[in-house]
């Protein structure tokens, strides 16, 4: 063979082999999403979504105190996560303070790369451990945690590309800088900042380690948000595990419900990003 | 006398940098006075020292008086927003806020410092359209985005909710660069409608549109005033040599 | 009337403004003052959480610290009912499923992304490139769901047996084929960590400035040619960067971990043994933790494992941000 065609045919053979790299990348989506349809579309039914667990055994039963929980450990995640990351990102947007911003960031990237069930311990330090039992607001805590670097490193970039005329037009207009910083820079910016709160939602909502000990979970409903609380992440390993078939089938129609929430809130984030591109151009 | 605008001994920095070198200037009311100058000569740092915009950079600072119709700008317990509400600002680039409608953004300046009476707001920006010469165009659009007119409509909008908080005067930043000639036009024909109500200072490369709009007409250089006078006699006659040798293009 | 009033019509005249509008308020002052106070509040309590987190994991783990000493880490002895604890089983477990991981991970997450950034036509490339970022975003407890009762039987019907009986000479592959064990938690590993090898890659990849490209293809460089010698070495420290903050979630993974690598602390040389890691550990027995001593040596588990996810991630972060300065950081 002369290097000519040599060469030729390395190049292709590397495409291809590139080419199948990306393709047993995505197989395993196709696979686990093929499995959950198959398997857990069998079992979602309105049972799935009304009834709280039936008692060990006995088939039938659903997960409607998970789905809730989990709504609710979103919301008290948010209530930590929102102000930290919004403000937060602000303030490494547009600070001109010497070393505290670049700081601030560094520490935002460090605790994002902190794993889930250790920012489960410090929950548990910090509000398990007081209380003396497991509870919601534990739980929203350590998710609220995890919440905080997605939401202020996203904050930061879109507050960084809203132009720095906006603020000048606000400013000439005889605005105080803190109006032109709440009604126009961050107005301009929820778009942005939205997208970014979804996406944190969406990893949020998917996560069981922090939670095994600090929500709990519970197999019935909560009676206040000092108790124990049932997710659908905690539910899904809870039956996974399990010995009974029944409630091994509650599982994957458990885990499909996670995985269509999570698929559809990266999609609608990923299209608003897209058109958020376009418009900076 | 006391109204229009008095400009006495004013200095600029950037950090140590100085800008703007012991500039005297009168600028009559109700009139237009053009800046010209090369770039970097410190035009558009003069006009921002006005309304106080200068100072919002890091670093930057100045130094001098600043008197609107006697009140000292820069006094004591003066604040700077209260400045920037008489005196309103038109920018290079149109740059109409993203989010809000054509309405919202005339009357952006009114609404945000707290003026909710409906009645009021309208009739505000109605004013400011015809003022802006847009009113036409957009008055059974108004709720449409700002983004979506045109660049000269969006720099007549930003001219429009500039003169909505009726500002004694109306500083413009080389407002027409980004613009084709006939929005050029029309935005030159509504300033000399505009000048009946307010005192206006507008910095322009182009020596024309200065000879067109303008009664006065101050030429800068390298941070200092070299000249100013009646807009004809100066490019007619200028007295410095450094005025004729800008005007006639040796340099710049 | 003038045609310029003409024009302007009948509303020209001026309309009054509201006379609070032109007084001076101290609200404005008070108002900047207000709300820089409650941006820095906020980074206050940040500052706070950081600080409280290793704050909390540090008081918490000296008992057992003190206790135990060295000999925590390199004892292999985890045992509640004596309250003698050592972690080095898991230690092991969590190096070997993590390096496991990394050994299909690596050449499949860079091809991935020589494939995205170099060789896919252009209106494949988004497509693709999402489908990869969704597979991040699969929650952990789902890939384990699908390891327990899709990926752990293949292994241990086919795969398993099948390298036993052609390598099983290798300690590697010797012992009974569970299916559970740390060849599946590898496995796992490899599926979850893959794709944030590839999106970060990408984006490393993307970063080369075009220059480097076109001075090669100017040579007469086939597109293979051009990535090796052109973007590949530009992109070196970047990629490692990926490979790094690709361990680093590796290292951290729990929950799909924890539910197929068997949860036994035994050290074994085969791949086909059950294991556990430092993660999985936490995750099963914090709840169980009857003693303040067991507690304690979990919360040092959970400090070890900080500390080196810490060390591994800012390692990463060094290397990726050295390259273009592009790269955004958050988006894996």
């Amino acid at each position: 063979m002369s290097i000519e065609t040599r060469r030729f045919v390395v190049n292709r053979v590397m495409g291809v082999l590139s080419g199948a790299a990306a393709a047993l990348v995505i197989l395993p989506l196709i696979l686990v999403f093929g499995f959950l349809l198959y398997q857990g579309g069998t079992s979602l039914n309105l049972d799935f979504f009304t009834h709280t667990p039936k008692p060990v055994g006995e088939p039938g039963g659903g997960m409607a105190n998970a789905i809730v929980g989990t709504l609710i450990l979103i919301g008290l995640a948010c209530g930590l996560g929102l102000p930290v990351g919004i403000l937060g990102g602000l303030y490494v947007a547009d600070s001109q303070d010497a070393h505290l911003p670049s700081v601030v960031r560094f520490l935002a990237d460090v605790l994002n790369g902190v794993p889930s069930i250790v920012i489960g311990i410090f929950a548990y330090t910090l509000v398990v451990l007081p209380m003396r039992r497991f509870s919601a607001l534990a739980g929203g805590v350590a998710l609220g945690v995890i919440m905080i670097p997605i939401v202020l490193r996203t904050t930061e970039e879109i507050i960084r590309l809203v132009p720095a005329s906006l603020r000048e037009a606000g400013l000439a207009l005889g605005l105080p800088k803190w109006k032109v910083t709440v009604r126009i820079v961050l107005t301009t910016a929820r778009a942005g900042i939205t997208t970014g709160v979804m996406v944190a939602i969406a990893r949020i909502a998917g996560e069981t380690a922090p939670l095994l000990f600090t929500a709990f979970g519970n197999r019935f409903w909560h009676h206040g948000l000092d108790q124990p609380i049932a997710a659908l992440a905690i539910q899904v390993f809870a039956y996974a595990i399990s010995p009974f078939d029944d409630w091994h089938r509650q599982a994957w129609a458990g885990a499909l419900v996670l995985i269509s929430i999570v698929f559809l809130v990266s999609l609608v984030a990923r299209l608003a990003t897209r058109d958020l591109q376009r418009q900076a151009r | 006398m006391a109204d229009g605008l008095q400009v006495t001994e004013l200095n600029a920095w950037f950090g140590t940098r100085q800008v703007l070198m012991n500039v005297n200037l009168r600028v009559p009311s109700n009139a237009v006075t053009a800046l010209i100058g090369p770039s970097g000569c410190g035009k558009s740092t003069f006009v921002r020292c006005i309304n106080r915009m200068h100072e919002v950079v890091p670093g930057a600072r100045s130094s001098g008086q600043v008197l609107l119709n006697g009140d000292d700008l820069y006094g004591p317990g003066v604040d700077p927003v209260m400045v920037r509400r008489r005196i309103g600002m038109v920018f290079q680039k149109p740059n109409p806020f993203p989010t809000m409608s054509v309405f919202d953004n005339v009357a952006a300046g009114l609404r945000l410092a707290g003026v909710r009476d409906k009645n009021l707001l309208h009739d505000v920006v109605e004013r400011a359209l015809r003022q802006a010469a847009l009113w036409d165009e957009v008055k059974d659009e108004l709720y449409k985005p700002g983004s979506s007119l045109s660049g000269g409509q969006q720099q007549r909008l930003c001219i429009a909710r500039a003169v909505a908080v009726q500002p004694e005067v109306l500083l413009m930043d080389e407002p027409c660069s980004a613009l084709d000639p006939i929005a050029t036009a029309r935005i030159e024909e509504l300033i000399l409608d505009l000048k009946k109500d307010l005192t206006i200072v507008i910095v322009t490369h182009n020596m024309q549109q200065a000879a067109r709009v303008s009664e006065w007409t101050g030429f800068f250089l390298m941070g200092e005033l070299i000249e100013i006078g009646v807009t004809r006699d100066l490019f007619t006659h200028p007295r410095e040599k450094k005025t004729e040798d800008y005007i006639t293009g040796r340099f710049g | 009337m003038s045609e310029a009033d003409a024009r302007r019509g009948g509303g020209s005249q001026a309309v009054s403004l509201p006379r609070a509008f032109f007084i001076a308020s101290g609200r404005n002052v008070w108002g900047d003052r207000l709300f820089q106070g409650c941006l820095y509040a906020v980074i206050a309590l940040f500052l706070a959480i950081m600080v409280g987190m290793v704050g909390a994991l540090v008081v918490e783990s000296l008992p057992a610290a003190r206790r135990f000493g060295l000999s925590f880490v390199f004892g292999l002895e985890w045992d509640p009912v004596q309250e003698s604890f050592g972690a080095l089983p898991f230690i092991y477990g969590t190096v070997v499923s993590a390096a496991v991981g990394m050994a299909l991970a690596v050449p499949l997450g860079i091809g991935a992304a020589i494939y995205l950034a170099e060789v896919a036509p252009f209106p494949v490339r988004a497509p693709v490139g999402f489908l990869i970022e969704l597979l991040a975003a699969v929650p952990s407890v789902v890939y384990g769901l699908w390891g327990i009762f899709v990926l752990a039987p293949f292994l241990r019907q086919w795969v398993e047996p099948a390298l036993g009986s052609t390598l099983g000479w290798l300690p590697l592959f010797k012992g009974p084929p569970y299916g559970v064990g740390m060849l599946a938690a590898g496995l796992i590993l490899s599926v979850m960590t893959v794709p944030f090898i590839a999106t970060v890659g990408r984006e490393v990849l993307l970063a080369v400035p075009n220059t480097q490209r076109e001075a090669a293809l100017a040579l007469g460089a086939t597109s293979w040619e051009t990535t090796r010698v052109a973007v590949l070495p530009y992109g070196r420290s970047g990629l490692i960067g990926a490979v790094l903050l690709g361990l680093g979630r590796a290292l951290g993974e729990t929950m799909a971990v924890t539910m197929v690598i068997g949860n036994r602390p035994e050290i074994s040389a085969s791949l086909f043994a059950p294991g556990y890691t430092m993660a999985s550990v936490l995750a099963n027995e914090f709840t169980e933790a009857t003693s303040d001593l067991y507690l304690s040596a979990l919360v040092e588990i959970g400090l070890l494992l900080f500390v080196v996810t810490v060390l591994v991630n800012a390692l990463a972060r060094l290397l990726v941000w050295t390259v273009g300065g592009a790269v955004k950081g958050i988006r894996e």
